[in-house]
């Protein structure tokens, strides 16, 4: 069973519908002790940094997150809450990944929204990805590239697409929109 | 690199689809569900849903079609039409819709959609702009194209960037139907004042006026209906075709 951790707000059905599709059965839920018996946890994320990590306070869910110790995936605004810091609302986040969440610079039209493809990937959660396969993203902010980064990609700067330290795994596009290619990358993450 | 994104609309009347000519007169153009399976394994970058059911009654039944899509197809779409309030779209999202637009009651309401952004996120708020060049101008134009702003387009669109939309779908009425290609004036104006993706519309009638709107503006996708449906070009042509003309597609 995959855990889905629940949001106040946005749409994280897309994630269920997506696994399902992979005959792969999942629970959308806030609470702490069914995360713990999950055998993998998606931490899925649309909204803004600030009121997401207040959400995940009043939940209690910060500590527990940082805790889980089975494989665990951040997508978009997910990945960007398990860096240290993010520049949306000046919001400390849960610092699992050491690295920063900073506004993308004017220097093209933002939010970048659209297919991407990858500069680099490596490591499982890529296998059967081509650096030329094209993913869905849609984000403002970007994550800055550090020792922990996966995947890059490059649009006005290049940022990190994916990271992964430990059993945590994060991308900054959304595998659950991202027609086959997205499908492999959630494959591989449930075969972890 | 980002590329430019293909995206087929659907108009949505009671549940079917449909495409107006010049925003009057209407045919059915299938079964929603299947059409936009179609065009996700076609190679569709987005799908737009724009409901245009006349009473808030029909307008119920869009909700069920959206967990329907959601469940069906894994690219991202968008919802449009009638939204009005902040529970509407917490709705469609709810349902799995990945985005909404909002057009009428913006202009009507202004706020609503800086309430959108701060609820949700830019991410998942597009801003729909019918525009009419009338009067040595490019004016904003409401329900469905009937009703006339006097609001000069780019100050709209500026406005809209201000109060947080993520992206402007923008349509030409003065092209819209006609398939003698977008309105590439005021598409190129509107992406070169504001900072948001634009997404071109109205128009499209041929794989060539693809390639105008992507060499001759600073639009990002571009958006068509009766092109796709009645099947005279199909969305993986029109790639390929562009591919060969070294715009980046995916």
């Amino acid at each position: 069973m995959i855990a889905i951790i629940k949001y106040n707000a946005g749409n994280v059905s897309s994630v269920q519908n997506a696994l399902r599709s992979l005959g792969c059965d999942s629970i959308i839920t806030n609470d702490i002790s069914t995360l713990k018996k999950a055998d993998k946890i998606i931490f899925p994320g649309v909204g803004a940094a600030s009121s997401a990590m207040n959400y995940l306070r009043e939940k209690s869910l910060v500590e527990a997150i940082r805790g889980i110790t089975k494989p665990f995936l951040g997508i978009c605004l997910g990945q960007q809450l398990m860096c240290k810091y993010s520049e949306e609302g000046d919001t400390k986040c849960l610092g699992i990944f050491d690295t920063v969440v900073k506004l993308f610079p004017p220097k093209n039209k933002v939010p970048h929204i659209g297919w991407n493809n990858f500069e680099n990937i490596k490591g499982s959660l890529f296998k059967q990805v081509l650096p030329t396969d094209d993913v869905y993203f849609v984000h403002s902010y970007y994550t800055e590239i550090c020792q922990h980064t996966i995947a890059s990609c490059n649009y006005i700067n290049p940022f990190s697409a994916a990271l992964n330290k430990d059993n945590f795994f994060a991308t900054q596009f959304h595998p659950e929109k991202s027609s086959l290619v997205g499908k492999q990358i959630l494959k591989n993450f449930i075969e972890l | 690199m980002l590329k430019k994104r293909i995206i087929p609309c659907l108009d949505i009347k009671d549940g079917r689809t449909v495409k107006g000519v010049n925003f009057v007169n209407i045919r059915d153009a299938g079964d929603p569900i299947e059409l936009a399976k179609k065009y996700a394994a076609d190679g569709a970058d987005e799908i737009v849903f724009l409901d245009i059911s006349a009473t808030i009654e029909k307008r119920k039944t869009l909700i069920q079609l959206v967990e329907r899509i959601a469940r069906e197809i894994n690219i991202p779409f968008t919802v449009g039409g009638g939204i009005s309030t902040i529970t509407d779209v917490k709705n469609l999202i709810t349902a799995g819709a990945d985005k909404v637009s909002v057009n009428s009651a913006a202009v009507q309401r202004p706020e609503l959609i800086a309430e959108i952004a701060s609820e949700f996120g830019s991410q998942c708020l597009v801003v729909a702009i019918d525009t009419k060049f009338q009067e040595n101008d490019w004016k904003v134009f409401i329900h469905g194209g009937r009703t006339p702003s006097k609001i000069r387009t780019i100050d709209w669109a500026l406005q809209t960037e201000a109060l947080g939309a993520g992206e402007i779908l923008l349509t030409s009425m003065n092209n819209d139907g006609t398939k003698n290609g977008f309105a590439l004036d005021i598409t190129q104006q509107v992406s070169q004042s504001v900072n948001i993706p634009i997404i071109a519309s109205g128009g499209a009638g041929s794989l060539e006026h693809f390639k105008e709107v992507f060499t001759k503006t600073a639009a990002t996708g571009g958006l068509a209906a009766s092109i796709f449906h009645y099947e005279e070009k199909s969305i993986s042509n029109l790639k390929t075709y562009l591919k060969t003309q070294n715009i980046p597609i995916r």
